[in-house]
């Protein structure tokens, strides 16, 4: 591997040293340890080395990168609307997500607006979108835990969503669905009753994973209390989504600076009190019912019109700079987007979501047991794409 | 808060202003901590969402490195940013924002900008050996350490 090439400083653990030095009674020997980059339960590409005493975790280092493609530097040199796809390749689970923000972004740099019919269609695909990432992160998170049976329901209901995808826009995961000014394509026939009958379907198998995990007695043990985070220390790195939302911060940017039409529908914020795993779990099943709700009002309020704002074919966003966010699956999603005035853009930097939380995983496992970082890598939600980009 | 700060920092804030809806300051490098430590303890900014940084390279102080900051009691945004010329240090905010570790490190991945006072300033995303940075604007798109490529992946080229 690459990193372990190095001379000076083989194993990079230095830093490590910093751990508190808690003597257990047996003084055992630490032991270094390394996860990954290759683990099944790591989501990718992701290397931990771990710093133990006996099963007790000392400290961690993450060691990223290993997916790194340069999205930033691609995106100076395509123009904006050919950079659009690439997007999609960042947080491949919540492509839809990346893809509203970053349309947002160069519509707000450029002052035009989406046209609303445009917004209320990105309304529905970016929280059936929020639905899969989240169905998704359950089931890998719950296999990494030791139940396997969830990830089945999880990607068989999952499998609905892109079904939609799918026959919206002709692709299921990097799905490319907005274009910058609205959406390219006009919803086809029986889109909202497939929709609504989406929601009628997966409205009771929510309860169905609730009743395999939420009381679980196994889930109870392996989740409570593990990888807790408070509400300060989240403040202070920066950690954003459902992870903040389960130490008790009801934040969450939908409300607090809405963008596309979610000024117009009704819904709540789910908080945890605990900021623990099982907190985390809680507050991303209620958001699952949340999105429902939103998709629910708004396939019954979708209104006619044109889906596309007038825009220039060849787009060209008068000099500046402008930082968008918007609430990704995972957290705050922001591009900083600066324009010389070209067709191509000077510079775009994206605000990854899983970049930022990750940091905190350190913080979270210290002083709990080997087991639980799997645990925790899992609850964080990360997706390696994002991460490294 | 602008006047507030501007009567404290004087002639340090060389701009502030709106564009887009989005306010944004300029400081001078040597007051530009002071002023991310005011706006966190004075003006409640105390989320640090991003720190980047970008190229200018006809410029005579090449870089822009910019603070994006969110106070969840104002619900507000402010951009700082400040310009540094090749080889000078920007001063690190992990003092104030624990976040800011991995965000400087990208930062100094990416564009070579160091951070001063900065725990522990290591690549990130690229190997620890890699020479160059990449989102330099004199950094080709192709461009590669094939010097690295060649002792790590036993190739001629990446490309």
């Amino acid at each position: 591997m690459p990193g372990e090439k190095s001379e000076q400083n083989p194993l990079a653990v230095e830093h490590l040293e910093q751990a508190p030095a808690e003597k257990t009674y047996l003084d055992s020997n630490e032991l270094i340890l390394n996860m990954g980059p290759q683990h099944p339960s790591t989501h990718g590409v992701l290397r931990v080395i771990l710093k133990l005493d006996g099963e007790k975790v000392l400290g961690t280092e993450c060691v990223i990168g290993y997916l790194h493609r340069g999205v930033e530097k691609i995106a100076e040199h395509r123009t904006y609307a050919m950079f659009n796809p690439y997007v999609d390749r960042m947080d491949y689970v919540a492509a839809v997500s990346n893809g509203l923000g970053y349309c947002e972004a160069v519509e707000k740099l450029m002052n035009v607006q989406a046209p609303p019919r445009a917004n209320y269609i990105r309304v529905i695909l970016t929280e059936l979108n929020r639905m899969a990432s989240h169905m998704l992160w359950l089931g890998t998170h719950a296999l990494d835990i030791g139940a396997i049976t969830p990830l089945f329901y999880t990607f068989r209901d999952r499998e609905e969503i892109l079904k939609i995808f799918e026959k919206y826009c002709g692709a299921r995961l990097t799905t490319h669905a907005f274009r910058i000014g609205g959406c390219l394509y006009e919803t086809y026939d029986g889109f909202e009753d497939d929709v609504t009958k989406f929601s009628n379907f997966v409205e009771p198998k929510l309860g169905e994973y609730e009743t395999l995990l939420t009381t679980n007695r196994i889930w109870l043990e392996r989740t409570k209390g593990v990888g807790y985070i408070s509400a300060a220390d989240c403040k202070a790195l920066g950690v954003t989504g459902p992870v903040l939302r389960a130490s008790g911060v009801k934040w969450d940017l939908r409300k607090a600076q809405p963008y596309a039409a979610y000024n117009d529908f009704e819904f709540d914020i789910p908080t945890g009190q605990n900021g623990d795993t099982y907190d985390r779990y809680i507050v991303r099943i209620a958001e699952m019912h949340q999105s429902l709700r939103i998709i629910r009002q708004a396939v019954k309020a979708i209104p006619e019109g044109p889906i596309m704002a007038k825009i220039p074919k060849v787009l060209k966003p008068p000099v500046g700079e402008i930082y968008h966010s918007i609430e990704a699956p995972k957290g705050e999603l922001g591009y900083f987007i600066v324009s010389d005035g070209s067709t191509q853009p000077y510079r775009v930097r994206v605000r990854p979501p899983s970049f930022v939380n990750l940091q905190a995983l350190d913080k979270m496992v210290r002083g709990q047991l080997v087991a639980d970082v799997v645990a925790v890598i899992g609850t964080i939600d990360i997706v390696l794409g994002e991460v490294d980009r | 808060m602008v006047t507030r700060l501007k009567g404290r920092f004087g002639s340090g804030i060389a701009e502030a202003s709106t564009y887009l809806g989005q306010n944004y300051l300029i400081a001078d490098r040597s007051i530009v901590f002071n002023v991310l430590q005011a706006l966190r303890d004075e003006e409640q900014f105390d989320y640090n969402v991003d720190i980047t940084a970008v190229h200018y390279p006809q410029r005579e102080k090449q870089f822009d490195v910019l603070w994006v900051l969110y106070s969840f009691a104002r619900n507000e945004r402010m951009r700082v940013k400040t310009r540094i010329a090749e080889g000078e240090s920007a001063p690190s905010a992990v003092p104030l924002w624990e976040g800011a570790n991995w965000l400087e490190r990208e930062c100094y991945d990416m564009f070579g900008i160091k951070f001063e006072g900065h725990p522990d300033l290591r690549r990130i995303l690229l190997p620890d050996e890699w020479k160059g940075h990449p989102l330099r604007k004199d950094y080709g798109i192709i461009q590669q350490d094939q010097e690295w490529v060649k002792i790590n992946l036993g190739i001629e080229s990446g490309q």
